[in-house]
């Protein structure tokens, strides 16, 4: 059975990633339906910004958090009397979480939206439905798969999260020391093995439950459309 | 009424049609690429002309002079597409409630139980589209479209990926639509049989734009639209009346002003009304009545006009006694030799078979 301090550490896992995934989903839609449906000067520019965390090193991701978000960088000081503090906080491995994970899940949701008939929608709007109603009712539920499925991608992506987050927040026990953070510190101290391999199978364990858990909200909206 | 003046861009191609009318059922009518569904489109206001003028009922729906460009959910016009375009992730029920529940009471002319009976959709409510046939689906977009309770219903070749005995089915629905609900309809088809049984106004579509508009035995009289038309044969229609049965033969007498007709049977009660086609090339002509012949009908009349000739075939138009006209299709050589002009009295030849029963409809 996992120790209270191991439970600990999956527990603040979890809260990251969750948070992570969950605060930066509605982005990630937006951010996709953009991309899949509308024409503007810059879209390439825009997209390639967005699939940068994919392709930097995450170190140099919690670096430019660290700048742009420690408490005296420009955005840090902007958010701190909103009470938003992210520097050497669990807020900021959640942050480093969720733009690691950006464009995993904008490029799943964006395949998605593509490949919805956009002669649906206009079936909709011809029956009364306005522009916001139809992304709601028809384009959203139809793309929900590639939602779920960015989701997932992100969720694992954020268990998995180690260079930007140590950069940017540091190594903190109970604060922002995730399992990935966890279990390096274990392998850095001599007979740490034993824990870090418990950490290990732990973390196995939550990446098969995150997977089943996706499979089934997948089914159940394909289930949906073709029964 | 609608009433239509557009100039619409799609890519390269320019579209201008302009027509107006206030009958039940308008067809476009045209070979695919002549601009018939970037018409309707622009009437749904899924495409923006760049100038011009739609109204529908007295409203206009786009005015680019005014400023007028209502989006499409505001103009209560139904759109039943080709590929039925059902909702795929809700069921029948889910896909007819749709548009109902975003139209205010006060404009809602029918309910759900009406058009559900009416177009027999009893049994597939709670199906999912995934499952329905091809003649099910068009019926439960029709269903969908009229729940919205539109003032205009448009429909772009409904039928196109039908086979015949469901494209008959479905031609029966329109009918009943036409008939019961009084709904004003644009039908959109590049087949012929289905324009000249529905349509009361035809609009002849060619490379963007309007060749012919009129009613359908006058449209269809000319013959100079033929070769643009694509699919479809030099002919005339008229309007008949069932006068009686002939049992023994089989046979059905259609009257009309200029005369009566004599056809294979016909599915129809006396009294009712029915549209015969008549191909040009089912009509020869005589300077007087053949005796001992198998031609069932003889038609007295007058040359019109000689029209244009191919090759060694001319296409001569006859004037019937009420004004009716007929096609009818005779070699130069004969033409010549009956001394056929303006003015000469001829006789029209019909074969009883001839009329086709396809485009026998009730008009």
């Amino acid at each position: 059975m996992p120790t209270a301090d191991e439970l600990r550490v999956v527990a603040l896992s979890l809260k990251v990633a969750c948070w992570g995934v969950g605060a930066s989903l509605p982005l990630a839609i937006a951010t996709a339906f953009v991309l899949a449906r509308k024409r503007f000067p810059g879209k390439t520019l825009f997209d390639a910004v967005v699939h940068l965390p994919l392709v930097l090193p995450p170190v140099v991701v919690g670096f430019a958090l660290l700048v742009l978000f420690g408490r005296q960088g420009p955005l840090g000081r902007l958010l701190e009397p909103l009470g938003l503090v992210f520097s050497f906080r669990w807020t900021g491995a959640a942050l480093a979480a969720a733009i690691m994970g950006f464009p995993l899940m904008v490029r799943a949701i964006r395949l998605a939206i593509d490949a919805v008939d956009t002669r649906l929608e206009s079936a909709a709007r011809t029956l009364g439905a306005a522009r916001a109603r139809v992304f709601f009712t028809i384009t959203l539920p139809l793309a929900w798969p590639g939602v779920v499925t960015g989701a997932l991608l992100a969720f694992a992506r954020a268990l998995g999260e180690f260079g930007a987050t140590i950069t940017f927040v540091s190594n903190i026990p109970g604060e922002t020391q995730t399992l990935p953070l966890a279990i390096y510190t274990f392998t850095q101290v001599p007979g740490g093995d034993e824990q870090a391999l418990r950490l290990s199978v732990l973390s196995v364990l939550l990446s098969l439950a995150a997977l089943a858990l996706s499979e089934r909200l997948t089914r159940r909206a394909g289930g949906a459309r073709d029964a | 009424m609608l009433e239509l003046d557009v100039a619409l861009e799609r890519g390269a191609f320019l579209i201008e049609a302009r027509f107006a009318s206030g009958a039940p059922i308008v067809a476009l009518f045209g070979r695919s690429g002549s601009g018939k569904t970037s018409v309707v489109e622009a009437i749904a206001g899924l495409v923006r002309p760049r100038r011009g003028r739609i109204v529908v009922a007295g409203r206009a729906l786009f005015d680019s002079a005014a400023g007028i460009d209502l989006p499409p959910e505001a103009r209560r016009v139904g759109y039943v597409f080709q590929d039925a375009l059902l909702f795929p992730h809700m069921s029948v029920r889910a896909n007819l409630a749709y548009g109902e529940g975003l139209t205010p009471a006060r404009d809602r002319f029918i309910e759900a139980r009406r058009v559900v009976s009416l177009l027999g959709l009893e049994s597939l409510m709670e199906r999912r589209p995934a499952t329905l046939s091809g003649g099910e689906k068009q019926r439960v977009a029709i269903g969908r479209a009229l729940m919205a309770s539109p003032r205009l219903l448009l429909m772009d070749e409904p039928l196109a990926s039908l086979d015949a005995p469901r494209k008959a089915e479905i031609l029966q629905y329109v009918e009943l639509l036409r008939d019961e609900l009084r709904l004003p309809i644009v039908y959109v088809s590049h087949a012929i049989e289905e324009v000249t049984r529905l349509a009361d106004h035809l609009v002849i579509l060619s490379e963007g734009r309007v060749l012919a508009e009129g009613s359908v035995a006058a449209v269809l009289a000319r013959e100079e639209i033929v070769p643009l038309a694509g699919r479809f044969e030099a002919g005339a229609v008229l309007e008949t009346r069932v006068s009686g049965h002939d049992e023994a033969f089989g046979l059905t007498r259609l009257a009309f002003a200029g005369g009566e007709l004599l056809v294979a049977n016909v599915d129809a009660l006396v009294g009712e009304p029915v549209r015969a086609r008549i191909r040009a090339r089912d009509v020869a002509l005589a300077l007087e009545v053949p005796r001992q012949a198998s031609f069932q009908n003889v038609l007295e009349g007058v040359v019109d006009a000689v029209g244009r000739e191919f090759g060694g075939i001319v296409d001569v138009d006859v004037r019937l006694g009420a004004g009716e006209r007929l096609v009818a299709r005779v070699t130069r050589a004969s033409a010549a030799r009956l001394g056929l002009a303006p003015g000469v009295r001829v006789y029209a030849l019909v074969k009883a078979i001839a009329i086709d029963r396809r485009s026998v409809g009730f008009a």
